[in-house]
């Protein structure tokens, strides 16, 4: 149990990832080699603040769910290191585990394949005091309908199925489960994604008022970046396992310094159709690679429309600027006096370069 | 084709009723009701729709699942009657004129050949919508060859025109590659390649780029509207995504439970809108386009089912204004789509009084956005 030495500023981070890699190994043939690895991800460096909202946001396949996994100890790391409160929880057993669990939970994207459609509603959000053994006060019955009515729900269907339920409701029994052991860390992967425009709205509100209400620490992740821009504090943008930019929510969306996140910005339907005619849109060419064999260099160069030489030979590491922005780029975007020589300093350990 | 009980009410804004003349717009809807029976009682997916749209133009119909947009555009397309689904078998009544020529009640024979060549459509989910088995290349000459009379060279050569035009990259070689070989965004293309290949003058895009990553969405809204001004169709887009409209439409359909709500110049419903269930649509979007720091404004519950449609104002129950018009009138009678003063185009179905809308959208709505 190391506390290590932080090179950012504010102290006791919550979580605490270095390093973080997971390889899915790819295997052939009848002995079952391994011939290569789908680099999911492949070296993140981050931390998540007590009290904050760390948004992640990427396109399809950039690992994004991934590192959801593995700070939830879903997955075993390949490689790195995650700490939970100053605890090296990298590579916990199951039963070492278990009492972690307690503190970080997980709110799923699809309200219907996570909930068992043969337990009640009651048995659902009941589970993870049967499962840690705690016996809230009042007893489990009661204090499950006093999580319904704490997340918008009738404390009287505690009896019903979940087939019973709208996708909204269903995704407020999700977060109700999730809220049951009161955990310090919760991780939404995709939260309102599946649900439609006007009850989206009403999930990304309570996630609002409950982390008022209950202090709660999230890292929410989607793909959406309307909705990453309205409940995030922090957010980190990865492209194909890495982590291209970290920064506050204004400098992110008003000065990205990340070439692929300027894209990325310009690329959302605003909806204002007076703004169509003059808004300056970056079209990327082609698509994102393959995580099996990704770019050499800084693994964006294939797309990116300032690439040099440098690009493809070096891989940028992500390094913080005085501002406190975070970019892995060799040419910024928006920076003024903030050439990649004038940085405050590596984020934490050196970024290793990839294998080429 | 059924006839449906009709209700006194039809609501139709500045689209002739039904059983008039033909009309000069290039495509008429006039009041389609499409209803499915099933075990449970009829569903109402669509329930009196009227809309128009000429060439070189693009109607957004925007609205939440099962608000009926999908099956608008099903049977506009003619393909709710076409196969054999015995009693499960919809129920259609209305008019739909496509240059001219009526399509609900023609024959499906002279239906079929206008599917594909006049009218195309693009789904949302390019996977399930091109067959696994056969190659890109044989499935756009398929689709070239059924109305068409020509070689299989000439219509490999097509294909290979379609897909260089839709920006795959080596075209020639890509035709014989099969749909899972190609990623999202290039089957996206492959199938806008295959619905465009007769030149169709309408085209029906069902949520085009929702299953697609926003760059590449982005790849797809320029391709739409390119290929719109290179081919002067007219287009129809089907969203849930309000910002995918503002980037295409000129026109624009809200749909609540099977109705229009509200309808307009898209510049109208986005900047004056009057219904309270687009007032709720656009609050309960998080915008990418500004720092909010308040909270979002949803609509409270949930879309209603269509077998039992609420009396009245279908958006009754969810709307927080439902008791500005006087006597419970929302409750009982369902408003009928009338035009706004001076909207030029712009219908809205809602009880409360011109005043009142403009009041509340000014001085309650429109400052929290």
């Amino acid at each position: 149990m190391t506390v290590p030495e932080q090179a950012t500023t504010t102290p006791e981070p919550l979580l605490t990832v270095s390093g973080l890699v997971k390889h899915f190994p790819i295997k052939k043939g009848l002995l079952q080699r391994q011939t290569g690895a789908v680099q999911a991800v492949d070296g993140l460096d981050f931390d998540v603040r007590p009290g904050e909202t760390l948004g992640v946001v990427g396109e399809s396949g950039c690992g994004k769910s991934t590192m959801g996994r593995l700070i939830t100890r879903l997955l075993e790391p390949t490689s790195g290191k995650i700490e939970f409160e100053g605890k090296d929880i990298t590579h916990l057993g199951t039963a070492a585990m278990r009492p972690m669990r307690r503190d970080v939970q997980m709110i799923f994207q699809d309200p219907y394949s996570s909930l068992n459609p043969r337990h009640t509603v009651g048995a659902i959000v009941g589970a993870p005091f049967r499962l840690q053994g705690v016996t809230p006060e009042g007893g489990i019955k009661a204090e499950v309908q006093r999580l319904l009515a704490l997340v918008g729900l009738n404390p009287e269907h505690y009896n019903r199925y979940p087939h019973e339920f709208s996708g909204g409701q269903r995704q407020r029994i999700g977060i109700a489960r999730a809220l049951a052991l009161k955990p310090k860390l919760v991780v939404a992967d995709e939260p309102v994604s599946a649900l439609d425009v006007s009850i989206q709205a009403q999930v990304v509100n309570l996630l609002d008022d409950l982390q008022d209400e209950l202090g709660l620490t999230y890292v929410i992740i989607a793909h959406d970046l309307s909705v990453i821009r309205h409940v995030s504090d922090r957010i980190a943008v990865m492209y194909l396992g890495k982590i291209v930019e970290l920064a506050d929510r204004r400098a992110l969306y008003e000065t990205p310094m990340h070439p692929y996140t300027t894209a990325l910005l310009s690329a959302v339907p605003v909806p204002d159709p007076r703004r169509r005619a003059r808004r300056e849109r970056i079209l990327l060419k082609g698509d994102v690679p393959s995580p099996i064999s990704p770019p050499s260099g800084c693994r964006f160069h294939t797309r990116c429309w300032k690439a040099t030489e440098v690009c493809k030979r070096e891989e940028p590491p992500l390094v913080a600027l005085a501002t406190g922005h975070q970019v892995a780029c060799h040419h910024p975007e928006n920076a003024p006096g903030q050439a990649p020589g004038q940085v405050a300093g590596p984020v934490r350990s050196a970024t290793k370069k990839t294998e080429s | 084709m059924t006839d449906i009980d009709k209700p006194a009410t039809a609501a139709v804004g500045e689209v002739a009723e039904a059983g008039s003349p033909a009309p000069t717009a290039f495509l008429e809807v006039r009041d389609l009701r499409v209803h499915f029976p099933t075990d449970d009682g009829l569903v109402k997916s669509v329930d009196g729709l009227s809309f128009r749209l000429e060439k070189g133009k693009t109607l957004g119909i925007v609205g939440e699942s099962g608000s009926g947009k999908s099956v608008t555009s099903l049977g506009i397309m003619g393909l709710h009657t076409a196969g054999q689904y015995g009693r499960r078998k919809a129920r259609i009544s209305g008019e739909i004129w496509l240059n001219g020529q009526e399509l609900l009640g023609a024959d499906p024979d002279e239906v079929r050949k206008l599917r594909g060549r006049e009218m195309s459509m693009i789904f949302q989910d390019p996977l399930s919508a091109l067959h696994p088995y056969y190659t890109i290349g044989r499935q756009i000459t398929e689709a070239y060859q059924v109305h068409h009379e020509v070689a299989k060279e000439v219509a490999r050569k097509r294909a290979v025109e379609m897909l260089d035009r839709v920006g795959i990259p080596q075209p020639d070689k890509r035709v014989d590659s099969y749909p899972h070989e190609f990623s999202g965004g290039m089957r996206q293309r492959a199938m806008i390649a295959m619905s465009l290949v007769n030149n169709p003058e309408l085209l029906i895009a069902d949520e085009p780029t929702t299953a697609l990553d926003v760059t590449v969405q982005a790849q797809i809204l320029d391709l739409i509207r390119d290929l719109q001004k290179e081919f002067g169709s007219a287009v129809i887009v089907i969203t849930h995504d309000l910002g995918v409209v503002a980037e295409l439409a000129d026109d624009l359909l809200v749909m609540y439970a099977g109705r229009c709500v509200e309808r307009g110049p898209a510049e109208k419903v986005f900047y004056e809108p009057q219904h309270p269930y687009t007032w709720g649509l656009l609050g309960s979007m998080p915008r990418i386009d500004r720092d909010q720091t308040d909270r979002l404004i949803p609509v409270k519950g949930s879309p209603p089912s269509l077998i039992n449609v609420p009396s009245g104002c279908a958006f009754h129950p969810r709307c927080p204004y439902a008791d500005v018009p006087e006597g419970g009138i929302t409750r009982t009678e369902r408003p009928e789509l009338r035009g706004v003063p001076g909207g030029g185009g712009h219908f809205s179905a809602c009880h409360m009084a011109q005043e009142d809308r403009t009041r509340i959208w000014t001085e309650e709505i429109a400052p929290k956005l």
